[in-house]
């Protein structure tokens, strides 16, 4: 994985790349707000996990360990009011969008008290009032939707912009083009964020895609891209700054190829024979982003015990999310029915 | 000998045309290529090229002079060494021969055996139907005629005017004005913010109206035929249809997906698909398929205003049609009420969209012969109205259905089930359906006649569920 940024944008006038290998250093505040959002999402995908081995889970579920970097540092780059959607691995966007713990625990559950009423389920879950525009199972659909929340902002003369994250299989996707070219022709402010992991369910990049430099995918559109260190959360929030800085100055669509891995296999039934346990494991040991916010914040004396506290803030939020999401009763029968139409 | 210049078929669905000027004056000499005159038809106004050398002999319709058919001589030119003294000849040959050499564009109807009627059998003028009166038009309403193109055009600009998060794009529906001219005068009135051209990218500009729905705003999406939208399936039913479902009712889509469906005429399988059934099949969206112009008008109102995504199926046959519109500030009409558009008490006819021109004049030929048909004009195919359809067939004991596309799965298969389910004891004799044939749409004339179905298929068939 390379940690060295490079970028592809040749007028946008920005600091991109030279001189930025090391991202600007986050205040003490910033840190701990990282860590504990990211500790959020890996505590909250172990525990869906788990459910899943116990048959409390059904159906698909994608886990998003090992990418925390990614949604926490853009989040932190965005204002109230910008948009967020993504494809099936959502869980961590969801809570990075302050979506409640226990919603989105009890959806994957499909209990009443889930974000859908238990009819959406791991890869369909929506939050009007956070902006959260789901959650799609298609691969590459959301790149279109988001552009079209995008051409919202844009109708309505607003400076929101809108966050489209995909993977690298649905950079492959027909579609994204398409919306890579009305973005552009229209200045339309979505900032697109390719989260590279490596892997296209169990094909490599390297076996699916002709141009593995995901950032370069927008340069016959002239839009302007970026490759990140997906793992460094520092780095994610000082391309999310220059991203969405680009869209709000109305200056149209923005590419950041987001380089990280999932640690777990693409679905709970994967046994990912693709790649090594070695090739895990290195990721693991060496990048990952909460073990790197961590060593920071330790190497300038937060003591263990405040990290101690933020562990059990979180241990217990994912807990009782994970019990609410066991006791909240089924959707009742007659939801079968409703919300078909308005 | 002089060469007659014929009335040119300038498009596929062109019957007949306004001959706008002539820019070339008896006398003059022409070469091939030069634009001798300017043509209006019910989408553009039109330039035609000189296919032959010589001198313009005799203006034959002057300009000015509307409704010109297709093949009807309009001009003679002579070649050299002819004069005006030698124009009487060129009357003589046959038409058709010379049309494929004056006017290409006209090769192929001229080749065609009795093309005009052909396509006047494919899509009859609405015969003079006993129509009921609309409800919820009140006495005395002043009624506008106008074509269904002006009735779709005029709906959308009403609800554009009404509210500012109304807003039109697709292919060509800005500068050019419409390729079917739907749309015409919109970009003037409303601008480019609100009638937005897009790309040739129907995947791409549904899922981005899709997404703008989500964010709140009322997209019309025009795709220039449905059979494009194929492209933009997964967005219509994965994205727009299910998306209220799948987020418990937190985030619907207010969209209308509009176009011409089913088949024009000539223009081969790829481009005259009836996707009546398909929509119809999925709960999340309404589809709605109207006929006469009133409808098209009140019913896309209603559908821009509608809070859920609407599929809006048009008949490019059917556009320079003309019919009655009630002149009302606000006419809507109610999604999934059907309309009795001739009353009968011997056999229930149910159709839509241009199902209805067979329906219709297949009732005036029954009533010839003493059967007197009810035909209902569904108007919405879903929610479907099966009181409507369940009350006719009670009082008559026998239905059937008729629709352009194929019968496997269509729509009259669906009502066909829905007439057993509630109404079987009522039922005289199996239910019959006409529809179009099963297989491809042919491009020759003939097959593709054959292909659709015809006013003597209706006839037969409400003949035979009346055992006559």
């Amino acid at each position: 994985m390379a940690a060295a940024k490079k970028s592809v944008t040749k007028e946008t006038g920005q600091d991109k790349g030279n001189g930025a290998d090391t991202p600007p250093d986050f205040t003490r505040e910033q840190e701990l707000r990282a860590l504990r959002d990211m500790l959020l999402i890996r505590r909250f995908e172990e525990k869906a996990g788990q459910l899943y081995g116990m048959g409390a889970i059904g159906g698909f579920c994608h886990l998003y360990i090992g990418q925390e970097a990614i949604v926490v540092g853009m989040q932190m780059a965005l204002k109230q009011g910008d948009q967020v959607i993504t494809g099936y691995r959502d869980h961590g966007h969801m809570l990075a969008c302050g979506m409640d713990a226990k919603g989105v625990m009890a959806e994957l559950t499909g209990r009443r008290g889930g974000y859908s009423k238990g009819k959406g389920g791991s890869m369909h879950m929506f939050s009007k009032e956070k902006n959260f525009f789901g959650g799609h199972g298609i691969v590459g659909a959301q790149v279109s939707l988001g552009t079209g929340l995008a051409f919202a902002n844009r109708y309505r003369g607003n400076d929101f912009v809108s966050l489209a994250y995909f993977g690298d299989g649905a950079s492959n996707q027909g579609q994204v083009y398409e919306s890579f070219n009305m973005a552009e022709l229209w200045k339309l402010p979505v900032v697109y964020i390719i989260e590279n992991n490596r892997y296209a369910m169990g094909t490599s990049v390297t076996r699916s895609s002709a141009q593995t430099d995901f950032s370069k995918r927008g340069i016959s559109f002239n839009i302007p891209g970026e490759q990140i260190d997906g793992m460094d959360v520092r780095a994610v929030k000082a391309a999310g700054d220059r991203a969405v800085a680009w869209c709000r100055a109305g200056k149209g669509p923005f590419i950041l190829e987001m380089q990280t891995y999932r640690y777990r296999g693409h679905s709970m039934s994967d046994p990912a024979k693709y790649r090594t346990r070695e090739e895990v494991d290195k990721v693991r040991h060496d990048q990952d982003p909460i073990e790197q916010v961590r060593n920071r914040l330790l190497a300038a004396k937060v003591s263990e015990q405040e990290l101690k506290a933020i562990d059990a803030e979180v241990r217990e939020i994912v807990n009782a999310s994970a019990d609410f999401a066991q006791n909240d009763p089924e959707p009742d029968a007659s939801e079968l029915y409703t919300d078909v139409y308005r | 000998m002089p060469i007659q210049v014929l009335m040119p078929a300038l498009s596929p669905t062109m019957e007949k045309g306004n001959l706008s000027k002539w820019l070339k004056k008896e006398g003059e000499a022409i070469k091939s290529g030069d634009v001798i005159a300017e043509i209006e038809t019910d989408k553009a106004t039109m330039e035609v090229e000189a296919t032959d050398e010589g001198t313009l002999g005799k203006i034959l319709i002057p300009e000015g002079t509307a409704d010109v058919a297709v093949n009807t001589p309009i001009a003679t030119i002579l070649s050299d060494g002819e004069s005006a003294d030698d124009l009487g000849k060129a009357t003589a040959p046959a038409k058709q021969q010379k049309a494929a050499e004056s006017a290409p564009p006209a090769e192929a109807k001229a080749e065609a055996p009795a093309s005009g009627g052909d396509e006047e059998k494919k899509a009859p003028a609405a015969p003079k139907a006993t129509a009921e009166p609309d409800p919820e038009i009140p006495d005395g309403t002043e009624m506008v005629t106008m074509t269904i193109r002006e009735a779709l055009r005029d709906a959308m600009a009403e609800e554009m005017r009404r509210d500012a998060d109304v807003f039109v794009m697709g292919e060509e529906v800005a500068e050019y004005q419409g390729a079917y001219k739907v749309t015409q005068g919109l970009l003037q009135e409303f601008g480019a913010r609100r009638v937005i051209d897009t790309p040739i990218t129907e995947h791409g500009f549904a899922g981005i109206g899709v997404g703008a729905a989500m964010a709140g705003l009322k997209p019309i999406v025009e795709f220039m035929t449905f059979n494009f939208a194929m492209q933009a399936m997964d967005q219509i039913i994965n994205s727009a249809a299910k998306t209220l479902y799948m987020s418990g009712g937190q985030m619907g889509c207010s969209i209308v997906f509009r176009g011409p469906n089913g088949a024009a005429a000539r223009v081969a399988a790829q481009h005259s698909q009836d996707y009546s059934a398909w929509y119809s099949q999925v709960p999340g969206l309404k589809v709605i398929a109207p006929y006469s112009a009133a409808d098209y008008k009140g019913l896309l109102k209603a559908a821009i205003r509608d809070p859920n995504p609407v599929i809006f199926l048009e008949n490019e046959m059917l556009y320079g049609h003309s019919g009655e519109v009630p002149k009302l500030d606000d006419y809507l009409i109610p999604i999934g009420k059907a309309r009795i558009a001739r009353s009968g008490g011997h056999v229930t006819i149910v159709s839509w969209s241009n199902g209805m021109s067979y329906a219709l004049k297949a009732a005036d030929e029954l009533a010839k012969e003493g059967i007197e048909a009810e035909v209902i004009d569904l108007r919405t195919l879903r929610p479907m109205d099966t009181d409507t359809i369940i009350a006719s067939v009670k009082k008559t004991g026998r239905a059937v259905t008729v629709e352009e596309g194929w019968q496997q799965n269509g729509v009259g298969a669906e009502i066909a089930a829905r007439i057993m389910e509630h109404a079987f004891d009522y039922l005289d004799a199996p239910v019959g359906r006409v529809s179009g044939k099963d297989v491809p749409m042919p491009y020759a004339a003939n097959l593709e006649k054959l292909a659709l179905p015809s006013v003597a298929e209706v006839v037969a068939a409400a003949k035979a569920v009346c055992y006559r």
